[in-house]
């Protein structure tokens, strides 16, 4: 298992540069002024000009660049804004949010989803398979955005039920309902994927068994159903949670929060090219850390898979 | 071999008749099937694929899919009680304690995320209340009975871990966990090469003998019934088309379609002339044809055969065979 | 919004395998050979949810192409006299901020719409299908190579990415209809290919080990053949699955990007600028995002529910 673990880690590093090398390049080394709009309407001063080329290394091919970055980055240092602000501060208070956020979605979904899921699952054809179907399908097709903007809209602003957008602490019961909308497409997902796993696992030979067996219901669907139908969700759910973090940007600006992906867009928008490659970092390390937890914790849940 | 005892039967089905309501139509599964075991003895049900003997076996545990089949006749009696009157307490009581049953592949049949020593006691310690140390040690004993070496160990281990023949082996050992009167044992060789194939049959045979149960063996293996069966009911098309004790069975088919089987079978002195074969193939259980179902495939079928349904002609000695013509086919030598 | 890729491509199936055989068995009753796909069809013909969807495609395709049958306004026609004037009688969905007939531009915007959605996941599906059955095919260092750069893709976050991109192409302030369109589908098409990479590697994976695949090798057959001839046709399946659902999915990430401002913009007007140019005005005149809106929701739904009827008819399990 520690030789397997070794190996995974090394694969991951060509990965992991070769993603922050790709969002490196498309955010610095695109032809054009990256100074554009920076300083107002008007230039910017050649001073100002000279002394960023000189801190931000513009002078450099995109590869030394690169090299430099990544040579402050494994010190901890995430560089600094144009106005001076340490990267590495601002990502680390806008982080817990988006995982507090993020967590929030994967709870709700993976309640309410699961819940669907098994129910639908057992019961097979009947109403309530069509209610859930018809309403995922739903839930798949709306844009988050939409999703978002008319539950701010309907229980905000006009019923007035609740806040419509998030305080900076951002507290649990906040995150709440833009945990559900950041969640909705998922909790889709994962209701269908019970579903699904559930109605196949259900007519395994082994269930034919158990019931030969003379068990009774409850441990037939409980123990035997239960345990082999989880795989594929409880799967999705922890790589979701790598997901939501990195894909919360239009639920973040919605309902206000300061998350990671509010810091990132507005990065974008005001051309804060370290504040970018900065979240990208972290992301990416946060998804490709959680993949990897994923794949160990495969082999806990299906005996079938050992790692050597 | 012993007979077994003249006592009543331990287990019987009479009369049963189950359809499978398909969206292309209905499928006449099973037709009016009866046989019987009683205790001591060994009966094999021997048929083709989608003859329907499965079905019956999944019939008398009552683990049918129910939609889409439906029991639409017949009795099933496990001790004079007939299961498909009863309650689903009741019923339920009788599996795995009354009646029990191992399938074909061990691989599919045993759960894939819990070690065999789990389901093994899962049986002992929910029906039977034994606390987890009596429940492991029983389980271990089981493993040991059906011959698995190094049972202590195994019982910590999962289903993959073990080889076809093992796994089989801890199939049996699991069903006779609650001590059964009766095993049906459906195709259990089936999956397995032929030297592992001996010794479960020969495990099978042991264990019968030791416990005196009933054991009704399903297969479509002639070679398997023979070391092995005491009587033997032949199914076609969802229906009993001879019943004998295996010694005639073999010497005097009474049936066309018995007798073709044992023409089929390969031969050491049939060397250098083409096989045999029954030609056509066995009726789509959604047309089945009029008269007698063999009729088509038949080298004996006449007019009559097309048109009216055999029934059941006694040969003498508990000998039943549903042909027009069953005592010329047997008087031929 | 989450990454439209995870859902699309979690709806199909997970296993490949499942689709890989073409079965055949013979109706012992009179009819012919059946395949996978022919019974499909027979499948797919008696969905309801088939033949609703399907109408629905086929009308937007039209209202796509002959857009002035169905108005007869011309959707760029302003008057301020109008601005934000509700549904009535003359203009069945009211004016926008610049008296623009609403309406007329919902029917304009669909061309646009679908077009970036076709397009988006045309080009995914064939760049993903092309390298996917070189990877599954060949194995090896073909397969590491492909699947490492599809790994690179698949650590940056959608939204993110497509941001990034997108952004770069704005501020190199390109004009004119087809280059935006080209942008923004290019840019959702490099994000998403690995996803169908990895629907089709692994088809082609369990395909590749079928007997009639070694049989096809031993017979000297090149690779080309055996890959168009032997594998191509059963791989189809899942991932045709996967491009109906992504075309989907696709409609709806337009339609965020141009919400997020960095999508779609004049000419290319789509229903999510449309929404974009109207959020602001929710409160006073909802009728300008409403109606666009709507027509987002039900494309995309009709989408995926032909997807979903798709992928419930050619998987044999559900039988």
């Amino acid at each position: 298992m520690g030789r397997y673990v070794l190996r995974r880690l090394l694969q991951l590093v060509p990965v992991f540069i070769g993603t922050t090398f790709l969002i490196f390049v498309l955010v610095w080394a695109v032809p054009g002024d990256p100074f554009t709009g920076l300083c107002g309407d008007r230039p910017c001063p050649p001073q100002f000009v000279a002394a960023m080329t000189e801190k931000y290394n513009l002078n450099d091919n995109v590869i030394v660049q690169y090299l430099k970055y990544m040579g402050a980055l494994l010190t901890g240092d995430f560089g600094q804004t144009y106005s001076e602000q340490p990267v590495g501060e601002l990502i680390a208070l806008a982080a817990p949010v988006s995982l507090r956020l993020a967590v929030v979605a994967v709870a709700i979904e993976a309640i309410i989803g699961v819940t669907a899921g098994i129910l639908t699952g057992l019961r097979g054809r009947g109403f309530l398979d069509n209610l859930v179907l018809v309403s995922t399908l739903f839930l798949i097709a709306l844009p988050t955005f939409v999703t978002g903007f008319v539950i701010q809209i309907v229980l905000g602003f006009q019923w007035e039920i609740l806040t419509p957008t998030v305080s900076s602490e951002a507290r649990w019961s906040e995150l709440i309902i833009p945990g559900f909308v950041l969640g909705s497409l998922s909790m889709a997902y994962v209701s269908r994927l019970t579903r699904t796993s559930i109605a196949e696992n259900k007519r395994a030979d082994y269930m034919r068994t158990a019931l030969a067996k003379g068990q009774p219901k409850h441990r037939i669907v409980g123990v035997h159903l239960l345990r082999n139908s989880a795989i594929p969700v409880i799967t999705f759910l922890g790589t979701d949670i790598g997901n939501l973090m990195g894909g919360a940007i239009v639920t973040e600006g919605i309902f206000g929060i300061h998350g990671v992906g509010k810091l990132v867009y507005d990065g974008i928008i005001d051309k804060q090219g370290t504040i970018v490659v900065g979240v990208v970092v972290l992301l990416v390390i946060v998804f490709l850390v959680v993949n990897l937890l994923i794949d160990l914790m495969y082999a806990v849940l299906d005996p079938r898979i050992r790692y050597d | 071999m012993e007979p077994g005892s003249l006592a009543d039967p331990l287990l019987e089905v009479e009369d049963l008749f189950v359809e499978f309501r398909t969206q292309d139509g209905v499928a006449r599964v099973l037709n009016g099937v009866t046989y019987h075991v009683r205790a001591g003895e060994t009966l094999a049900v021997l048929g083709e694929s989608g003859s329907g003997k499965s079905v019956t076996a999944q019939a008398i545990m009552g683990i049918l899919d129910t939609p889409p089949a439906v029991i639409t006749g017949g009795e099933i009696r496990y001790h004079g009680e007939n299961l498909l009157a009863v309650s689903d307490e009741r019923r339920n009581d009788v599996r795995a304690e009354g009646i029990a049953i191992i399938f074909q592949d061990a691989l599919s049949a045993l759960n894939p995320v819990y070690t065999v020593g789990f389901q093994i006691e899962e049986q002992l310690r929910v029906r039977l209340g034994m606390s987890r140390r009596d429940a492991r040690a029983r389980a271990v004993e089981l493993l040991d009975l059906v011959r698995i070496p190094n049972a202590a160990r195994r019982v910590r281990q999962y289903p993959h871990e073990f080889s076809g023949g093992m796994r089989q082996r801890a199939m049996i050992a699991m069903s006779l966990a609650l001590d059964p009167e009766v095993l049906i044992a459906d195709e259990p060789t089936t999956a397995l090469d032929v030297t592992v194939q001996a010794q479960i049959m020969d495990l099978l045979k042991e264990i019968q003998v030791e416990r005196r149960m009933g054991l009704i063996l399903i297969t479509h293996d002639l070679g398997v019934v023979a070391e092995v069966a005491d009587r033997i009911s032949v199914m076609y098309a969802g229906r009993i088309v001879e019943h004998a004790d295996a010694v005639s069975l073999y010497r005097n088919p009474g049936h066309p379609y018995t007798a073709a089987l044992m023409d089929s079978l390969p031969r050491l002195d049939q060397k250098g002339s083409t096989l045999n074969t029954i030609k056509g193939l066995p009726p789509s259980l959604l047309h089945i044809p009029p008269g007698c179902p063999f009729h088509p495939r038949c080298p004996m079928a006449t007019d009559r055969c097309s048109t009216d349904v055999p029934r059941d002609h006694g040969l003498g000695f508990g000998r039943t065979s549903k042909c027009h013509y069953a005592e010329e086919l047997v008087s031929r030598v | 919004m989450t990454d439209p890729n995870t859902a699309a491509a979690g709806t199909v199936t997970t296993e490949g395998a499942t689709y890989v055989t073409a079965a055949e068995h013979q109706q012992v009753a009179p009819g012919k050979p059946r395949s996978l796909w022919s019974d499909a069809w027979r499948d797919l013909r008696r969905r309801p949810l088939f033949i609703i969807a399907s109408a629905v495609i086929i009308l937007l395709v039209i209202i796509a192409i002959f857009p002035s049958w169905f108005t007869s306004v011309d959707p760029k026609h302003k008057d301020l006299d109008f601005s934000r004037v509700p549904p009535s009688g003359d203009a069945w969905f009211g004016y926008d901020l610049q008296g623009r007939d609403v309406y007329a531009r919902v029917v304009y915007g669909t061309r646009w719409t679908l077009l970036v959605g076709v397009a988006a996941s045309v080009l995914t599906v064939l760049i993903g299908a092309f390298f996917g059955i070189l990877a599954g095919y060949f194995g090896g260092w073909v397969d590491g190579l492909i699947s490492r750069i599809g790994e690179i893709f698949f650590g940056l976050p959608f939204v993110l990415g497509a941001i990034v991109i997108l952004s770069q192409v704005r501020n190199a302030q390109v004009g004119g209809a087809f280059p935006i369109v080209s942008a923004v589908v290019s840019s959702i098409a490099v994000l998403s290919w690995p996803v169908a990479m990895r629907i089709m590697r692994s088809a082609a994976v369990a395909a590749k080990q079928q007997d009639y695949v070694k049989a096809a090798r031993a017979l000297g057959a090149r690779p080309a053949r055996i890959i168009f001839r032997h594998l191509l046709p059963n791989c189809l399946a899942p991932v045709l699955v996967y491009g109906t659902i992504a075309l989907g999915a696709f409609i709806g990430v337009e339609a965020t990007m141009s919400f997020l401002g960095i999508g779609l913009h004049d000419p290319a007007v789509s229903w999510g600028v449309m929404i974009s140019d109207a959020r602001n005005y929710v409160r006073v005149a909802p009728h300008m995002l409403l109606f666009p809106a709507g027509f987002l929701t039900l494309t995309v739904l009709v989408f995926v529910m032909l997807g979903d009827a798709v992928r419930e008819a050619l998987d044999p399990k559900l039988r």
